[in-house]
C-alpha cells in the first residue's frame, strides 16, 4: 500500500498507475490540481517534494519524487517473479540504461506534449525536435530486438523500463507527433496495451477501442 | 468562411486567475494575434496592438473584436454564491471550433469514449430527445435526454439515470445543464467556451458551476479534463478538419439530431468560420 500524489494528464503519474494496476497493487490517490491551479508549487507540496514535480509517492517514512525509482521500488516491493526488474547484472543494467532514457523522454515528448496541450512555455520546435530523435532512437532499438525475436526493451519479458518509456511515446500524437513511420513502436505499443491489467489515460485507449486498421 | 460573422460575437481568452501585473498571455482571435494582460480588475486586450474591450465574465476574461458585437449571453446559475464555480484552464485542440462544439453536444459517444464515466456498454442507446432552434432567443436547445451514467459527477457514488439538457448560446459556446446528483432541484453547469484561434484550431476553455461541496477542487477539475482530454485525441483526427454544412457531406442517424439542428442554425445564420461550406 502507498499513497500517490496524482494528476490525471500527467504521463509521469500514469506510469504509476499502470504499473500498480498491472501489479494488482492497491494504493491511495491524492489529486494535486497541476494544471490549471499549480498546486504541485503550494507550499504544502513544496515541503514534501522540494523539486515541485509529480508525482510523488509516499509509504510510511518512504517519499519518492523521481518516478523511475517509484517504479523501481513497486517492482522490488511488489513482485516476487522479479521479472519486471529483473537481478543479473547485464538485465539490471540494461533497465536502469532505459530508465534513463525515460527521464529524457519526459524533456522531449512530454515537454513538447504540454505545448501544444496546455500552452506550456518555451520552444515548442525545439521540444519537437528533440522528441523526434529521441522516437527515432527508440525505433532503431526495437527493430533491432524484433530481428533479435524479441518484443520488450529489456530481456524476454515486460519490465519497469517498458512501462518508464510507454506513456510519452504513446501521446507523441498529442504534440502532433504521429506514429506513422515507427512500425516497431507501434507493435511495442500495441504489446504494452495488450498486457492484462492494462488501464488508459486520456489520450492512450484500451485496445478494443481502436478502430480495425487505425495506428496505435 | 464568414469572419463578418463570428467578428461580432464576444470570446473568452483568458482566466481571471492567468491574470498578473507585468505577464502577456499571448494567442490568437479569428486569425489576429492577441495580448491579454493587466490585472483581475483591470483587464487589457490588445488586438495586432490596438485596445480591445475586456469584460470579466464567467471567471474568463472576454472581448470582442467589433465594435458593435452582438450582447454576450447570459448564465444565470452564475449568480448563485453558493455554487463551485471551476475554471478547468485552457487546452488547445488542432481542430475547428465548431467541431470542438459539436463533440460537446454529441451524447451517442459517451460509452465508447468516456468508458466507465459518462457511458458504458451495454448501455449505447440515446433514446429520442428534442431538439429545436428557439427562435425568440436565437439559441438552439436540446432536452429532455437521460442516459444511463456509471459516474455523472464526481459527486455520484453509484450508475444514475442522469437528465441532461444542452443550450447552445452562441457559434462557439455550449452549456450543459445536468442533474445533479447531491441536490435534485437544480441543475449543475458545465460549458465550454471556444476561443477560435484560426479556422483549423482553438483554445477551449470549461467552465463549471456545481453544487457539490464535498469533493476536493482538484479533483473537479481533473474531473473535466479526464474527460475533456479524452476527446481532444478524436478531435484532432476528425476528416474533414472544418465542419461540413452541407447535410449530404455526412450522413447523420436520429442520436445526432443535435448536431444537425446546430449545424442547420450555424447555416441559416452564416456562421461559418471553421465550417466547410463549399464541397
Amino acid at each position: 500500500m502507498f499513497t500517490l500524489y496524482n494528476y490525471v494528464l500527467s504521463g509521469n503519474c500514469y506510469k504509476i498507475r499502470l504499473f500498480a494496476a498491472l501489479l494488482g497493487v492497491e494504493y491511495k490517490i491524492i489529486s494535486v490540481d497541476f494544471y490549471p491551479g499549480r498546486e504541485h508549487r503550494s507550499p504544502e507540496m513544496l515541503a514534501l517534494n522540494p523539486a515541485g514535480t509529480l508525482p510523488v509517492l509516499t509509504a510510511g517514512d518512504l517519499v519518492l519524487t523521481e518516478t523511475q525509482a517509484m517504479l523501481t521500488w513497486i517492482a522490488a516491493r511488489f513482485d516476487p517473479s522479479e521479472t519486471w526488474l529483473p537481478r543479473d547484472p547485464e538485465g539490471l543494467a540494461t533497465v536502469i540504461e532505459w530508465l534513463g532514457f525515460a527521464g529524457r523522454l519526459t524533456q522531449s515528448a512530454g515537454l513538447a506534449r504540454l505545448q501544444a496541450m496546455l500552452s506550456w512555455p518555451g520552444d515548442s520546435d525545439a521540444a519537437k525536435a528533440a522528441a523526434t530523435e529521441d522516437l527515432r532512437r527508440l525505433e532503431l532499438a526495437l527493430t533491432d530486438r524484433v530481428l533479435e525475436g524479441g518484443l520488450w526493451l529489456a530481456g524476454d519479458a515486460p519490465t519497469v523500463a517498458d512501462i518508464a518509456c510507454f506513456p510519452y511515446v504513446a501521446l507523441s500524437p498529442d504534440a502532433g507527433l504521429e506514429h506513422e513511420g515507427y512500425p516497431a513502436i507501434r507493435n511495442w505499443l500495441y504489446a504494452i496495451r495488450g498486457l492484462p491489467g492494462f488501464v488508459t489515460m486520456p489520450g492512450i485507449h484500451y485496445l478494443h477501442d481502436v478502430p480495425r486498421g487505425a495506428d496505435g | 468562411m464568414s469572419l463578418s460573422y463570428a467578428r461580432d460575437d464576444w470570446y473568452a481568452v483568458a482566466m481571471v486567475e492567468q491574470l498578473a501585473e507585468g505577464r502577456v498571455l499571448r494567442s490568437k482571435l479569428l486569425g489576429q494575434e492577441i495580448g491579454v494582460s493587466g490585472s483581475a480588475t483591470e483587464p487589457m486586450v490588445r488586438a495586432s496592438g490596438a485596445l480591445r474591450p475586456a469584460e470579466l465574465r464567467y471567471d474568463h476574461v472576454w472581448t470582442t473584436l467589433s465594435d458593435a458585437p452582438r450582447p454576450l449571453f447570459e448564465i444565470a446559475e452564475a449568480a448563485e454564491d453558493d455554487r463551485t464555480f471551476v475554471p478547468c484552464g485552457p487546452v488547445t485542440v488542432r481542430c475547428s471550433p465548431l467541431r470542438a462544439v459539436e463533440n460537446f453536444l454529441d451524447i451517442a459517444h459517451f460509452p465508447f469514449v468516456h468508458t466507465g464515466i459518462l457511458g458504458e456498454e451495454p448501455h449505447t442507446e440515446v433514446r429520442p430527445y428534442k431538439v429545436e432552434i428557439r427562435d425568440e432567443i436565437d439559441e438552439v436547445w436540446a432536452t429532455e435526454i437521460g442516459f444511463h451514467q456509471p459516474q455523472a459527477a464526481k459527486s455520484a457514488t453509484t450508475a444514475i439515470e442522469t437528465q441532461y439538457q444542452y443550450r447552445v448560446p452562441a457559434p462557439t459556446t455550449a452549456v450543459l445543464y445536468k442533474t445533479c446528483p447531491p441536490k435534485p432541484d437544480a441543475w449543475d453547469v458545465i460549458a465550454i467556451f471556444v476561443q477560435p484561434e484560426t479556422e483549423e484550431r482553438c483554445i477551449v476553455w470549461p467552465w463549471m458551476a456545481l453544487y457539490d461541496d464535498v469533493t476536493a477542487y482538484a479533483e473537479l477539475v481533473q474531473f473535466q479534463q479526464e474527460i475533456f482530454l479524452q476527446d481532444r485525441s478524436i478531435l484532432e483526427n476528425q476528416k474533414p478538419t472544418l465542419l461540413p454544412l452541407d447535410p449530404r457531406m455526412e450522413i447523420p442517424t436520429r442520436c445526432d439530431l443535435t448536431s444537425v439542428v446546430y449545424r442547420r442554425w450555424l447555416k441559416r445564420k452564416g456562421a461559418t468560420y471553421g465550417a466547410m461550406t463549399k464541397t
